[in-house]
């Protein structure tokens, strides 16, 4: 069985010491996507994810697709450090070729690759040198739906709706009062876009340019980028310091 | 949230397509502490005929990852048997900044032209994420660039208007960021090749509280006869 070996920094041209590196840990992140929701629907996964990557409070690119197609049976979206999740997709990129190459009619389905991402992910973080992401991975093969979340530190589960950093405060809620089996694409992709209204109101770091993606048994639709509307015609944002001037 | 707020990194740094290449520009700048130690120096460095590179940041570490780049893509080009593409060069500026992100603090900006893809821009900034972009930014003088780029870039520009924007770009750059001075050199690549230009600082246009300059209080005085001097 042709084992997939997790990339270790010795390879050349990309190591510039000598074979005794000193201590690696990843201390902090640079560029980072915010939060990946994602929920099940009667005929598969819905994921929604905005395209903006950060640099430390600057709104840095505000064009990055934070969720890729996997197979042809997963989607994977992934939100904190970009390079670390476009090294990853490297990762994936060869174990999906690696399995084409067996040429024997079977393809690996999502419940294995977020087996493989979990344990990359633990095994770098028992290293103290973490891929700072947080994974949400979803598919359906021969009519399962799956959808998982991997954290950087290992933690791995599956649940009916996932959603990572602010995700998990803000939308996580909401997906446990409204979600219900059997939604139709129309009721889940409102539902996303609802829990992706808030953050856009709420989370600093959220920008208005999202995708929605929906992987069902035929296979996996990235939407084009769109923008949502917002209100903001409440009586009480108008004046809201009225008799209480100096007051927020 | 535990995260660190990233590095100011000294410099202006811009790549733009335009309607068939690409136009990079920056400051000349490079400076240890508040002393300016090389007031004329050349950011925008080569990597194969038809690929530059813009460096920002540790003027160490950003000399070193260009160098072992022209070296491998010398040798891949050498193995290919034609020019490398701006793709790969890029590549391969991401694969050391991101295998090496712990040691390194240098944010960089490729920009050519190869015959498949035409002109093309990518953004590697610190920790090695790769970014293909219609236009980039980097280097501390370019938080003072994001809303005029938000507001001036239009798709589709011709190589003229491509410089001009760089060189006014680079130039407003300097008039707010400390780090960022001196003068502003461009290169355009396309499938003509490669033109460097040079704009020294008093050619450029002047910004709000900026001067004319003169060689002397004297040219003034004496110009226009005797009059009362403005305190």
């Amino acid at each position: 069985m042709a084992t997939t070996m997790v990339k270790e920094v010795g390879s050349e041209p990309a190591q510039l010491l000598g074979p005794e590196s000193a201590s690696e840990r990843t201390l902090y992140p640079y560029v980072t996507g915010t939060s990946v929701v994602a929920l099940k629907y009667k005929d598969g996964i819905l994921m929604a994810a905005d395209m903006g990557a950060s640099y430390g409070s600057t709104l840095r690119y505000k064009s990055v697709e934070r969720m890729k197609s996997i197979g042809k049976h997963s989607l994977l979206g992934a939100s904190g450090e970009i390079s670390d999740f476009q090294e990853i997709l490297h990762y994936l990129d060869e174990l999906i070729l690696y399995d084409n190459m067996w040429d024997d009619g079977n393809s690996l389905g999502p419940k294995e690759v977020h087996s493989y991402l979990t344990r990359v992910m633990y095994n770098r973080r028992n290293k103290f040198n973490p891929l700072w992401n947080s994974l949400v991975l979803g598919g359906v093969k021969n009519g399962q739906k799956y959808l998982g979340m991997v954290s950087m530190i290992g933690v791995n589960f599956e649940d009916n709706h996932v959603a990572t950093g602010f995700g998990n405060h803000l939308a996580r809620p909401i997906l446990r009062d409204e979600w219900h089996e059997n939604l139709s694409f129309e009721d889940g992709v409102k539902l996303l876009e609802k829990c992706m209204r808030v953050l856009l109101y709420r989370d600093r770091s959220a920008v208005n340019k999202l995708q929605i993606a929906k992987i069902t048994e035929e296979g996996v639709t990235i939407s084009q980028p769109y923008a949502l509307k917002t209100f903001w015609g409440f009586s009480a944002f108008q004046n809201p310091t009225v008799g209480a001037e100096g007051s927020w | 949230m535990g995260l660190k707020a990233p590095h100011s990194m000294g410099t202006t740094i811009i790549g733009v397509t335009y309607n068939g290449g690409v136009v990079l520009g920056a400051d000349s700048r490079t400076s240890t502490g508040m002393y300016i130690a090389n007031r004329a120096s050349d950011k925008i460095t080569q990597l194969t005929d038809n690929v530059y590179i813009c460096r920002s940041g540790s003027a160490a570490n950003s000399q070193i990852v260009s160098d072992h780049v022209r070296y491998f893509l010398h040798q891949h080009t050498t193995q290919l048997g034609q020019p490398a593409t701006v793709k790969v060069a890029a590549n391969l500026v991401r694969l050391i900044s991101y295998n090496n992100k712990n040691m390194l603090e240098t944010g960089l900006i490729v920009g050519g032209w190869d015959k498949y893809e035409g002109g093309k821009i990518y953004a590697i900034p610190l920790g090695g994420t790769i970014i293909e972009q219609p236009f980039a930014i980097g280097g501390s003088g370019s938080s003072y660039l994001y809303g005029f780029f938000d507001q001036a870039w239009k798709e589709k520009m011709t190589k003229d208007e491509a410089e001009q924007l760089v060189g006014k770009a680079v130039s407003l750059a300097m008039a707010r960021d400390g780090a960022s001075g001196g003068v502003v050199r461009t290169v355009i690549i396309n499938s003509d090749g490669v033109i460097r230009n040079f704009y020294p600082g008093d050619g450029l246009p002047l910004w709000h509280e900026e001067l004319e300059s003169h060689n002397s209080l004297l040219d003034i005085l004496n110009a226009s006869g005797p009059e009362p001097m403005n305190i």
